[in-house]
């Protein structure tokens, strides 16, 4: 009985969310990385949602508006290359900036590195932040 | 808007305001990491600017 009671416990606990199925988490991991902060949002983290919502897309226009450059997938340059990658986690920004045909760069302006600087920081900290929404989603925090 | 200093403590408050926020759970928490994590970049950055200035490159 005991025995009984310790496994059943055991699997309870192991047992992930109810919500954590893989094309949920997938469609949660995209929504997150289209919208800054909207994987927190939904999982009812709003202040935290809001924050990553006002503070991701904050940084990445005023690096655009620094003259900072939207680098192109051009792996023959290996940084460039990186630069692009990191930008891309942006999400729906650097998908606007990209359309819209903004973020030329202007490496003459006294500004130029700054502007890249906020841009792929940008980038990056949106990635950290939908590992963070992936972590909650599995229920691990 | 060309002022390294207000860029850095731009770039400092945004990027101190996610992590501290992303690490930490309650508002007192977070803004302790927060007010941290702003001090020591504008510290480093204030130190680094001086400690670097004698170079000629």
């Amino acid at each position: 009985m005991m025995l009984h009671s310790m496994a059943t416990k055991s699997t309870t606990a192991d047992r992930a969310p109810a919500s954590a199925e893989p094309g949920w988490l997938v469609l949660l991991c995209v929504t997150a990385w289209l919208v800054p902060g909207a994987g927190h949002l939904w999982q009812g983290r709003r202040q935290k949602g809001i924050v990553f919502l006002c503070a991701i897309p904050v940084m990445f226009v005023l690096g655009l508006a620094l003259h900072g450059t939207i680098f192109p997938f051009q792996f023959s340059e290996p940084l460039s290359g990186l630069a692009a990658i990191a930008e891309f986690g942006t999400g729906l920004p650097w998908l606007f900036a990209r359309v819209m045909d903004a973020g030329s760069g202007t490496v003459t302006s006294p500004t130029w590195e700054y502007g890249n600087t906020f841009m792929i920081v940008a980038g990056l900290l949106n990635a950290l932040i939908v590992l963070d929404a992936f972590d909650i989603g599995r229920g691990r925090k | 808007m060309t002022d390294h200093f207000l860029l850095l403590t731009l770039f400092a408050l945004f990027v101190s305001l996610v992590f501290a926020v992303l690490l930490r759970d309650t508002p007192r928490e977070q803004l302790r990491l927060g007010g941290m994590m702003f001090g020591g970049f504008l510290t480093a950055g204030f130190v680094l600017g001086w400690v670097m200035f004698p170079m000629p490159f």
